[in-house]
């Protein structure tokens, strides 16, 4: 399922204080505003810029200012990150309504968030905690979107998790697990696939495993970012999801694999800390273009 | 021997519970819900999760506080804001809200006892970021105060700008927190000299100025909704030498007060 910020609009008959343009077929890179100079200069036309939502849950100033300026030149994607809605706690309707407002404010093309939760009780941890898959667990968090969906009247993309252990009491796969979210929910999916290669190295298994038993028919969006390795009690190799790095070789081999099945799907490449100046994340992005962009020429030949 | 974390949250809604009870707690064991695949043990794998909470929090504060961090020194910074976050870990998700309460924390923090303007300077900071996340708001201007002016000047109260905020210090805060923030060279500070700082966001750039003496009760009293006879009353009261003129034409440039009426609270 894609989601079309024009088409929604349009059925909406609501007045747009921004362009619509479209997203499909796209790369992308995580917007940072110490790049906003940079990114004027190039006047690259396709590209889209990706927003961490809470960062612009001020009431005004100079973020809202910068993103007014990208969303007036590019589509963007607004990647909640605090919701929890893998926890099993209610949802914060603050929260809520403040992710509400800023899809009304700026118009995003995609929005987005995570399976997964950082809030419990009062306290806010600030990390994507994971949560155990059963059947108790799936009815909260398609509960949780079905909410955040009614809120913002849109779907969103839920963001695969990157993990480093398990649970116990999990009895249903993630693949299961995320499948049967999207059928009840009808939200999109955002499929990372550095995700897929991190928790495929920390669980085990396979990625092409993972990704072939994945719902891909579903997904919207993808992720590709850099990681950190540690090592395990056992001394074994164990990655850390840290945004910090350009996207490793291995999961450039995964995403073609993902494209040749679901054809060129906008795609993300995200980088949050050890920020690089604008032409490495630029050169990142320009990378998944021409993928796209390859893809997308296979597919008019083949038809 | 370590400390048993909770093991009383049964019931497949209560992971939530059994995972966070350790997370800011290194004293107590990885809680049993978790583990690793394939028989592995989950105990660095929890440790992960552990550091990221902590690490990051830390990193928050770092980044609202930059001058406290370099008059500390990275280390010492780390090792404050490392009790702070386990203390008070943040109770909303937007982290440019976190540390409100950093600067009384700062106060009772025993090894900053020699840096008495510590505080202060955090305060500054703190009230930095909230002026820079603000509300956006045309500041009065020079005419709208002149087209207000009339015979009863003395009765004007003025709507603050989201943004204004006014720290008072009995230590030279304002001239540390600048020497601190830029990161350029500064020559000798007298720490002792009591300085108050103005706080504005009139467009986009968040500006911090030392008040002249009296100008904090000056304006102190014009945000709580008193009129400018008041105010004035106030700043000459601490300040015989207080400059009504100019403090007036230094808040209007500062872009303190959005609009000026006669009347009731504004």
């Amino acid at each position: 399922m894609r989601q079309d910020f024009a088409a929604h609009v349009e059925s909406e008959a609501h007045t747009l204080r921004f362009p619509a343009y479209p997203v499909a077929g796209l790369a992308g890179a995580s917007f940072k505003p110490e790049h906003l100079p940079s990114i004027l200069a190039d006047r690259e036309r396709r590209r889209f810029f990706e927003v961490h939502a809470e960062n612009y849950m001020g009431a005004g100033g100079p973020p809202h200012r910068s993103l007014e300026i990208i969303r007036r030149e590019y589509p963007v994607s607004l990647h909640g990150v605090c919701m929890s809605i893998g926890g099993p706690g209610a949802l914060d309707k603050a929260h809520l309504e403040r992710f509400r407002r800023l899809v009304e404010r700026h118009e995003p093309a995609l929005v987005s968030e995570h399976l997964a939760w950082s809030t419990h009780e009062t306290a806010y941890f600030n990390d994507l905690l994971p949560l155990p898959y059963n059947a108790a667990t799936l009815g909260k968090v398609c509960a949780h979107i079905d909410e955040v969906q009614e809120a913002i009247r849109r779907p969103i993309l839920l963001e695969n998790p990157s993990t480093y252990l398990a649970f116990r009491d999990s009895t249903i796969s993630e693949t299961d697990f995320i499948r049967t979210i999207a059928k009840r929910t009808g939200c999109g999916l955002l499929l990372d696939v550095n995700n897929v290669f991190v928790s495929a190295t920390n669980h085990g298994f396979s990625a092409i495993d993972y990704l072939s038993d994945f719902p891909l028919s579903h997904v919207g969006e993808i992720h590709l970012a850099g990681h950190a390795e540690q090592s395990d009690d056992e001394g074994e190799p164990l990655l850390i999801d840290s945004h910090d790095a350009p996207v490793v070789d291995d999961v450039w081999e995964l995403y073609e694999f993902v494209l040749s099945s679901v054809g060129a799907i906008p795609t993300l490449i995200e980088w949050d800390s050890n920020l690089p100046e604008w032409p490495i994340l630029k050169a990142e992005a320009t990378a998944a273009q021409a993928i796209l962009d390859r893809r997308a020429r296979g597919q008019s030949d083949a038809a | 021997m370590p400390l048993e974390s909770s093991q009383r949250d049964v019931g497949p809604l209560r992971y939530a519970a059994a995972f966070s009870s350790a997370l800011m707690t290194p004293d107590l064991k990885t809680p049993s819900l978790v583990i690793g695949p394939n028989g592995k043990s989950g105990t660095k794998r929890y440790n992960v999760y552990r550091n990221n909470v902590t690490v990051s929090l830390i990193d928050a504060l770092a980044a609202v506080f930059p001058a406290v961090q370099r008059i500390t020194g990275v280390e010492f910074f780390r090792a404050m804001a490392r009790f702070y976050v386990r203390e008070t870990p943040p109770r909303s998700p937007l982290l440019f809200e976190y540390g409100h309460g950093f600067p009384e924390f700062i106060e009772r923090y025993q090894y900053a006892s020699q840096m008495p303007w510590l505080a202060d300077v955090a305060r500054i900071e703190r009230s930095w970021l909230d002026a820079y996340h603000a509300a956006d708001a045309d500041p009065l201007s020079a005419d709208d105060l002149a087209d207000a002016l009339s015979e009863r000047l003395a009765d004007l109260r003025f709507a603050p700008h989201p943004a204004t905020r006014v720290i008072r210090s009995r230590f030279a805060a304002v001239t540390i927190f600048a020497a601190n923030r830029t990161g350029s060279p500064f020559g000798e500070i007298n720490a002792a000299e009591p300085e108050d700082a103005l706080i504005t966001r009139p467009k986009y750039d968040v500006v911090v100025r030392r008040l002249p003496p009296g100008g904090a009760a000056f304006l102190l009293a014009l945000l709580a909704g008193r009129p400018l006879r008041a105010a004035v009353a106030s700043a000459l009261d601490v300040a015989p030498s207080f400059d009504i003129a100019a403090s007036i034409a230094g808040m209007i440039e500062a872009g303190a007060f959005v609009s000026a009426r006669i009347g009731g609270p504004p």
